[in-house]
């Protein structure tokens, strides 16, 4: 049913010990769109993400690409290296002590498209150089990662996740720590990419900046049996008092941004 | 570091800094294992040096070289080169260590030393001195670092379990604390073997020992440190690519496509055995593996693909000097070298510390 190059996420479970994180989840992320997973603290959107990232494996369910027509790529099943020439994950606070160098870090992502034992190739470098173009961060190429402020680091490591040169992009919390400028470019960012084809999918903490930014959204919620979908679909739709409030314990007010006409969340404090 | 400077020319990689230090840090460990074996209580030339290698060697009628004094012959070929050679062996070796640990572990502070290896082949060397095997050191020195190895992982790897989000990894805090722990109990045990049970004689040889020294190095010693550094070191030392995808920790390593959990524990246990045969040659030497990364990091930046091998020639050229001066500076007296590396170590790790302030 999903058109081609959907995510498509069935029925995922996970378990931490005795605890159930995430109890039969389906998501899906249509291919050229940014689709905001949204939920409280202890929802399960970090795990849904390393799940579908295939860096964790779930007690259950399916991950895919949808093909349109022909078979789904389920991507759990792929080869580990495919599956990150076709999938990046950029993570929450990527941080490192050693001396890396912008440059260095953003050719890491050139890894799963050359040999295992290989170097970076002038191919890899123009790749880098040009993801980090289009993240906006090339003339810190030179610099060390640790030195960078939190915005040119996020930057950094979206440049990483395009030298992958992938069709899905998972972002955990891509503006979380982000001064509101940082914020908004990133998003920005990530609205050019799914302009080009890309499949977003980013875990999101500030409803109003998913209301602005996204196309869809699907809302975690918390509950004894681990976290399930809430409410899934377009902003309009899930982005309204009567969704968010029982699933945040919060009373919300949605205003519409004057210009945009896109729903503004307050909250009653 | 000078390799592609940013956007201009991304194609001429030309000849990077790392090729230009790797030629000079080679020549500089030749050099220096030939000066060294020239310093002594007895001077030598480094023709002498050069005479009797050759000669040894087969080449000495080729070359036509006259067949060198026996004297000569014996200081060169059984008492010096092999203990120059054994340093550097051990050097190397202990170097690339170093690099590997730090970069499983994503911490700076990473060597076989801190995670416990050391103490733990300290620990059966201590107990099979004090039975009297000494033929099984080898063995009980690789027994041991494997062990507190296992011990520290699995430690870390416990303490990780249960996370809010199953992230279990190994993060670099909880790995060096799990070291700390393992290092602790390895040396009380050492302590314990000793006070129960070690004569005076055998007090002394362990303690020289637990310092690290390389003074009975025969060519046994060359062919085990040696052997085990070009085996297991080019092994290690190939796989800087992937060691540089650790970068930004396990997910972000697993996210690039590598088999984040066999990467690990195939390097882990290159480390253990390496560690394992060194020691056991050695005796536990502290600081080669921590310093040396960190000097060649500030000269060629942190990817491995350089790192490696150049760490490995300058913790060779380094542990010949610092053996070296172990057996000079109080001529007729030998210090352990583990305690000149500690001489050296501690304060340029002090240094570190003090210059990395700014950017903590």
């Amino acid at each position: 049913m999903s058109a081609p190059g959907a995510l498509v996420a069935e029925r995922v479970r996970w378990a931490a010990g005795p605890r159930l994180v995430l109890d039969d989840v389906d998501v899906t992320a249509p291919a050229g769109a940014v689709t905001g997973l949204l939920g409280p603290n202890g929802s399960g959107k970090s795990t849904l993400l390393r799940i579908v990232a295939g860096v964790q494996p779930p007690g259950g369910g399916r991950v895919a690409l949808a093909a349109g027509g022909a078979a789904d790529e389920d991507l759990l099943a792929m080869p580990r290296r495919r599956r990150a020439r076709t999938l990046a994950l950029v993570e929450q606070d990527a941080s490192t002590d050693l001396p890396v160098t912008v440059l260095d870090a953003v050719l890491l992502g050139r890894t799963p498209h050359r040999g295992v034992l290989a170097g970076a190739s002038d191919h890899d470098r123009r790749v880098a150089l040009a993801a980090l173009d289009r993240a906006g961060a090339v003339g810190l190429a030179d610099r060390e990662v640790s030195t960078l402020s939190g915005g040119e680091r996020q930057r950094v490591h979206m440049a990483r996740a395009l030298a992958q040169e992938p069709r899905v992009l998972l972002l955990d919390e891509p503006t979380n720590h982000l001064d509101v400028a940082a914020q908004l470019a990133t998003m920005r960012l990530v609205r050019s990419l799914a302009t080009d084809g890309v499949t977003v999918l980013a875990a999101l903490h500030d409803l109003s900046l998913a209301a602005a930014t996204c196309d869809h959204v699907v809302l975690l919620a918390p509950g004894p049996g681990g976290g399930r979908v809430a409410a899934a679909g377009p902003v309009d739709e899930v982005l309204v008092p009567h969704v968010v409030d029982p699933v945040y314990g919060v009373r919300t007010t949605v205003l519409r941004h004057p210009r945009t006409g896109r729903p503004v969340l307050t909250f009653d404090t | 570091m000078a390799d592609v400077r940013v956007p201009a020319r991304p194609g001429r990689a030309a000849v990077p800094a790392g090729t230009v230090a790797g030629a000079v840090a080679a020549s500089a460990l030749v050099l220096s294992v030939v000066v060294a074996v020239t310093i002594g209580p007895a001077a030598l030339t480094p023709g002498d040096v050069w005479h009797v290698v050759a000669t040894r060697l087969g080449a000495g009628g080729a070359l036509g070289i006259a067949t060198p004094d026996r004297l000569v012959d014996g200081m060169v070929w059984q008492l010096r080169l092999p203990r120059v050679l054994t340093a550097a062996a051990v050097g190397a070796g202990l170097a690339v260590c170093g690099v590997v640990m730090q970069a499983l572990t994503r911490n700076a502070l990473a060597d076989p030393y801190l995670l416990g290896l050391s103490s733990g082949a300290s620990l059966g060397a201590a107990c099979v001195l004090v039975l009297g095997a000494t033929v099984l050191l080898p063995v009980a020195a690789f027994v041991g670092a494997t062990a507190a190895l296992a011990a520290t992982l699995g430690l870390a790897a416990a303490a990780g379990r249960g996370g809010i989000g199953g992230a279990g990894g190994l993060t670099p805090t909880r790995t060096v604390l799990a070291g700390l722990a393992v290092s602790q109990l390895g040396a009380a045990a050492t302590s314990f073997v000793i006070f129960w049970s070690a004569t005076g004689d055998q007090y002394r040889e362990i303690l020289s020992w637990l310092m690290g020294s390389v003074a009975g190095a025969t060519w046994t010693s060359v062919a085990i440190a040696g052997g085990a550094v070009l085996v297991l070191g080019t092994l290690l030392a190939s796989t800087g690519s992937v060691l540089d995808a650790f970068t930004f920790g396990d997910t972000a390593a697993a996210a690039l496509g590598v088999p984040v959990a066999r990467v690990r524990w195939l390097l882990l246990v290159g480390v253990a055995l390496l560690t394992g045969a060194l020691v056991s040659q050695s005796g536990s030497i502290g600081f080669v593996g921590l310093i040396l990364p960190h000097a060649v990091r500030l000269v060629v930046g942190a990817r491995h693909r350089a790192l490696l091998p150049l760490s490995a020639l300058c913790g060779a050229t380094f542990l010949v000097w610092a053996d070296t001066l172990a057996r000079t500076v109080f001529e007729p007296r030998e210090l352990p070298v583990g305690i000149v590396t500690a001489a050296i170590g501690a304060p340029v790790f002090a240094l570190l510390l003090w210059t990395g302030r700014s950017r903590a």
